[in-house]
């Protein structure tokens, strides 16, 4: 990536030191209530980069990516209450679960296209969302409360909240930078190249299939490390983490940003996020404003925010 | 020729009540420049897009290098050696030149499941591709998008893409198609350049470089090869120019002055 002095580096820039030295203000002022904030802020950041992955470098308009919120948190919660409680075991079945749905989910939806892949990823979300429904064990529609977080040996202690924030801190950090790599390796430039024409990267020699749903895959697994964090956040998890609004809420999130822009999804979350909370403190029809906001963002800046700041380089 | 490098057997393709390929058969030695044309609606694409793949025929096979591909992906093909150009120019718009061709390069270079490395940065892939730019002339603009290119650059583009892939066959659908004489001229010539190294299957309407540049043209009307034969038979082959009515006169003009 050339580093070029821009706006929209610099905000990114700005942002980023501001994430790192939030816990030092919040401890100096005893604001406790920003670090709550930024902590749930940041993990949906995860969660909308994940789904950048796929929407913004691979084209990929998936409309179900809140499942995995709910199955990296449903696997959390339900080893939790089988009195599982080591996070060693609750993370790695919460990533190794959101990877087998999406191998499945992605192998059937990746031979369609356009509404039709939109729609198959929402019905599968959706259907997700009804199992959990359903799983009367763990909660069924009220959702399943989790007694006691993930441990992990003494390493970290998820209940001390700044640990517990910069826990969430470096997995978004670690999961841009891995985004990073891969945007800029060979199978990233693939993925790209079927978004940008598929038939002419099949002509010159590439199984397309494969790569994107490789890239669904990782996608995927990214989501579900980010709804094991939410799990332990809120200490909860309910079947609504699931619901379609709000997989819509995070494709909002990375549009609002900007598509296809390594920080984008992070800034959409903070926008989107921080607004809503600010607009529902004067009205609870907050979303009257919301959605007219982003009308204009897609009217008139198609690289969203990201896009107003400085010119996006792609990767 | 024992061994022809392309072979086509009674391919047939069917678009409804439609042949648009009717039990059609080619055959393509090594080292040949071999000509399509034929009257718009012949099925001269349709054809490109089933010996690449891209459409399965209805019954028939398609043979190259000794191996059966008719079943074969296109994806497959290209990794046996066959590389298309598109008759209307289908390259990655939001990438530079040089990312178009060395994505061809690297199709061609082990598998792509790679996640860390900066692809960017690959020498050999960097050097096989500029190589390619330099071979159609494009090595200037080698950092330039696609979508900032012009007409007659994305053309030389198409064809560097295809010569990245390192093909035995190279099939080139209309190159010249929307060309002003310059480029033309300069597509002409780089032609003769490639034919010298590659066996070439080439479809086009201008019949000036046709003629000028085959050893070999296959006539197709409605889908069926009238007459396969070399240039100077072509021309004077009645049923072709019965064919071409209109274009006729282009035909025995060209032929006039080539001959």
């Amino acid at each position: 990536m050339k580093s070029k002095l821009n706006a929209s580096n610099a905000v990114v820039a700005v942002v980023c030191a501001a994430l790192v030295l939030l816990p030092i203000y919040s401890a100096a002022t005893g604001n406790i209530f920003i670090l709550t904030l930024l902590t749930r802020i940041i993990i949906f950041a995860l969660a909308a980069s994940s789904l950048n992955l796929i929407m913004g470098y691979g084209g990929m308009m998936s409309f179900g990516h809140a499942a995995y919120l709910g199955i990296g948190g449903y696997a959390v919660g339900i080893l939790a209450a089988e009195d599982i409680g080591s996070g060693f075991i609750q993370w790695p079945v919460a990533l190794a679960v959101s990877a087998l749905f999406a191998l499945v989910i992605g192998s059937l939806s990746l031979r369609t296209r356009g509404v039709y892949f939109i729609m198959i990823t929402l019905a599968f979300a959706q259907m997700a969302y009804y199992v959990a429904s359903a799983l009367s064990r763990y909660g069924g529609d009220d959702g399943l409360t989790i007694y006691k977080r993930s441990t992990f040996d003494g390493l970290i202690n998820l209940s001390d909240r700044t640990q517990f924030y910069y826990l969430c801190l470096g997995c978004l950090f670690g999961g841009i930078y891995l985004i990073w790599r891969i945007v800029n390796s060979r199978f990233g430039l693939v993925v790209q190249g079927v978004r940008s024409n598929e038939q002419r990267m099949q002509a010159i020699g590439f199984p397309a299939y494969r790569y994107r749903l490789t890239c669904f895959v990782i996608a995927g697994t990214i989501c579900g490390l980010a709804g094991a964090l939410l799990a332990n956040n809120t200490d909860f998890v309910s079947p609504a983490v699931m619901y379609w609004t709000r997989s819509g809420d995070l494709m909002v999130m990375v549009i609002l940003g900007g598509m296809g822009s390594l920080f984008g999804p992070l800034i959409g979350a903070i926008v989107y996020l921080v607004l809503e909370e600010l607009l529902s403190q004067f009205t609870e029809y907050w979303a009257l404003i919301m959605g007219p906001l982003l009308l204009l963002i897609v009217l008139f800046a198609r690289g969203g925010i990201m896009g107003l700041l400085g010119r996006v380089r792609r990767g | 020729m024992a061994d022809p490098l392309l072979r086509v057997d009674n391919l047939v393709r069917r678009f409804g009540g439609i042949l648009a390929t009717d039990n059609l058969s080619l055959e393509v030695p090594r080292g040949e420049l071999h000509a399509i044309i034929g009257p718009n609606g012949a099925g001269k694409t349709t054809l490109i897009s089933q010996l690449t793949g891209q459409l399965m025929p209805n019954s028939g096979t398609v043979h190259f290098a000794g191996r059966d591909i008719t079943r074969l992906p296109s994806y497959r093909r290209s990794a046996l050696g066959l590389a298309r150009s598109f008759q209307i120019t289908s390259l990655l718009k939001d990438f530079t030149a040089i990312d178009n061709v060395a994505l061809a390069a690297q199709a061609h270079d082990g598998h792509s499941f790679r996640f860390w490395g900066d692809a960017r940065k690959e020498r050999h892939l960097r050097d096989a591709a500029r190589a390619a730019l330099e071979r159609v002339g494009l090595a200037a603009r080698a950092d330039v998008l696609v979508s900032e290119l012009s007409h007659g650059e994305q053309r030389e583009l198409e064809l560097a893409v295809a010569l990245a892939t390192k093909p035995q066959l190279l099939l080139l659908d209309e190159p010249m198609a929307g060309l002003g004489v310059t480029e033309s001229a300069r597509m002409v010539t780089l032609l003769k350049e490639l034919r010298k190294e590659f066996t070439i299957v080439l479809v086009e309407h201008d019949m000036e470089a046709v003629f000028a540049l085959a050893d070999r043209i296959t006539v197709l009307v409605y889908g069926r090869v009238i007459a396969c034969d070399a240039p100077d038979a072509i021309r004077r082959h009645e049923e072709v120019k019965r064919a071409y009515l209109g274009e006729q006169h282009a035909v025995t003009r060209h032929g006039g002055q080539i001959g």
